[in-house]
């Protein structure tokens, strides 16, 4: 299965193939609407998964670990969130922005990708959380530990694989979003969305080549946001 | 459900601290939304004169009544799609979380590795490999296996293979996170006890990991069913979902109450259905997250 992940991709690059050439990386800025969308889609990708991540780990710790009023109605919106089609989300936020005349454009798409995101991180941390034994937080704190050493020495490692799971997953939820994005866009572009419309035209190769950039620097985030996160977890 | 006890009062404020961000971003920018919807499915007009609140309920009854077959193909692919993510999903998951040994974040990362490629750019991928003389039926086709008017381009298998290959890590890393969490020595102690193989998987693995399962099939049904790409870029106009309607109501017609009807009764069936499979399978995860 992994190969054929990679079959495809690397197909999509080699369908007609005409012959190594380093000419599209050469051309690649030459679209600039083309670039503008890519710089688009990483900074917002980058952006939500930060803002989702703090906010979504924070959430699941919550949920996971303490009884409080309003829990179970808590859970239930994040189980809405989850549940909800992205069209349907879409069309929500477009039904409120058009309601309140807000212009849409990056500050739209920012704030609905983080409120998708949410939720999966959230339920990621928590599946996390719930299978902790809380012992080890209270010997930490026994042992004098304040709440943010307690948090930053304990906790967090314990659930960073959840954490990460969910940062992995908002990241690619947020640059890969077309569905939502494309609902609440207005003047703005992502790399999805300029796909999205090559297509009829036809696609020119500087967005294989823009697709090739991305997933590298997608797997290099994924990388080197794993490697700092074994060595705090030593 | 462990419970910290907090010792100081303090404590007390700390989950509520914890989850008033998201709370109030989920507020705004989620249930706000929801609720102006709803209330644009219930009005009648149209772009040039305006729109008035009527509480029209006609748009639902109109849109069901006219897009019903829509529903209901919609809801079978994402059922196809879904069954065919488990079958691929939660092998691969065991696999890596209990044969990974050292490198189960490398496999689980490698597996992943295609999905960090842009959807559009997938589904625009996989319509190269379906097509007729593409990698995979072309050579089928040559060596004369299949008859000349073999297509799957343009058919349901083409939509519900794209939507599979499309959505699976939503139904991978939920069963994975499920299956990590499981202590070995659970495992192990089925073992001792003379558990066979299948019956140590049957009895002690797969319940445990049920809740993964759970999870999965809600992250992957929901998208699936209400995705309308895959079926634009791979159905052709015969094996159309609701979400193409929905869009072309919003964009192409401006008919806002129609698609937000739409819209609505799309997320109601689905939540409905949600709710009775949380209920069938009555697992304690599943009723912690319907909130009983």
């Amino acid at each position: 299965m992994i190969l054929f992940g990679f079959n495809d991709t690397r197909g999509k690059q080699n369908f007609e193939w005409q012959g190594f050439t380093l000419k599209w990386y050469r051309h690649l800025f030459d679209k600039s609407d083309l670039t503008t969308a890519v710089v688009n889609s990483l900074t917002i990708a980058l952006l939500s998964t930060l803002i989702t991540t703090v906010l979504g780990t924070f959430a699941g710790l919550a949920l996971g670990r303490y009884r409080f009023r309003g829990k179970g109605s808590t859970n239930l919106v994040l189980f809405m969130a989850i549940s909800c089609p992205e069209i349907v989300m879409g069309a929500s936020l477009l039904s409120m922005f058009v309601t309140f005349n807000l212009p849409r454009g990056y500050l739209t798409i920012l704030v609905a990708h983080v409120m998708f995101s949410i939720a999966f991180v959230a339920v990621t941390v928590r599946a996390r959380v719930v299978g902790l034994d809380p012992a080890v937080e209270e010997a930490a704190q026994d042992l004098g530990a304040g709440p943010w050493t307690r948090f930053r020495l304990v906790t967090l490692p314990m659930i960073m694989p959840g954490v990460l799971a969910g940062a992995l997953l908002a990241f690619v939820l947020s640059i890969d979003d077309f569905v939502i994005t494309n609902f609440t866009s207005g003047a703005t572009v992502t790399f999805p969305l300029w796909i999205y419309g090559s297509t009829r035209t036809g696609t020119p190769p500087q967005v294989n080549v823009m697709g090739t950039l991305i997933f590298a620097v997608g797997i290099l985030i994924a990388v080197v946001s794993a490697r700092r996160n074994i060595r705090a977890a030593r | 459900m462990a419970r910290g006890e907090p010792r100081r009062g303090r404590g007390r404020l700390a989950p509520y601290l914890m989850i008033l961000p998201s709370g109030l971003w989920m507020a705004a920018f989620f249930l706000v939304p929801m609720v102006l919807m709803v209330s644009l499915s219930l009005q009648t007009g149209n772009l040039i004169d305006g729109f008035r609140q009527t509480l029209h309920w006609q748009n639902y009854l109109d849109g069901l009544d006219t897009y019903g077959d829509k529903f209901v193909r919609s809801l079978w692919y994402g059922f196809l799609a879904t069954a065919a993510c488990i079958a691929l999903a939660y092998p691969a998951a065991y696999w890596i979380a209990f044969r990974g040994g050292r490198h189960k974040s490398t496999y689980l990362f490698l597996l992943l590795l295609p999905y960090f490629v842009s959807f559009i750019l997938r589904t625009v991928s996989w319509k190269l490999v379906l097509t007729d003389n593409g990698p995979v039926l072309g050579p089928l086709r040559h060596s004369g296996i299949l008859p000349d008017g073999f297509h799957i381009l343009d058919t349901g298998v083409a939509v519900v293979s794209g939507l599979t290959y499309n959505f699976l890590p939503f139904m991978v890393l939920p069963i994975y996170v499920a299956l990590e969490r499981i202590d070995h020595r659970v495992v192990e102690a089925a073992y001792d006890l003379y558990a066979s193989r299948v019956q140590a998987f049957a009895k002690v693995i797969l319940p445990l990991s049920l809740p993964g399962v759970f999870a999965g099939v809600i992250m992957t049904f929901v998208p699936v069913s209400s995705d309308y790409v895959n079926a634009e870029v791979l159905g052709g106009p015969q094996n159309t979902m609701i979400g193409n309607v929905i869009q072309t109501e919003y964009f192409n017609n401006s008919a806002y109450p129609t698609a937000s009807a739409l819209s609505f009764s799309l997320m109601a069936i689905l939540l409905v259905g949600i709710f009775a499979y949380a209920r069938t399978l009555g697992t304690q995860d599943v009723l912690e997250a319907a909130g009983r």
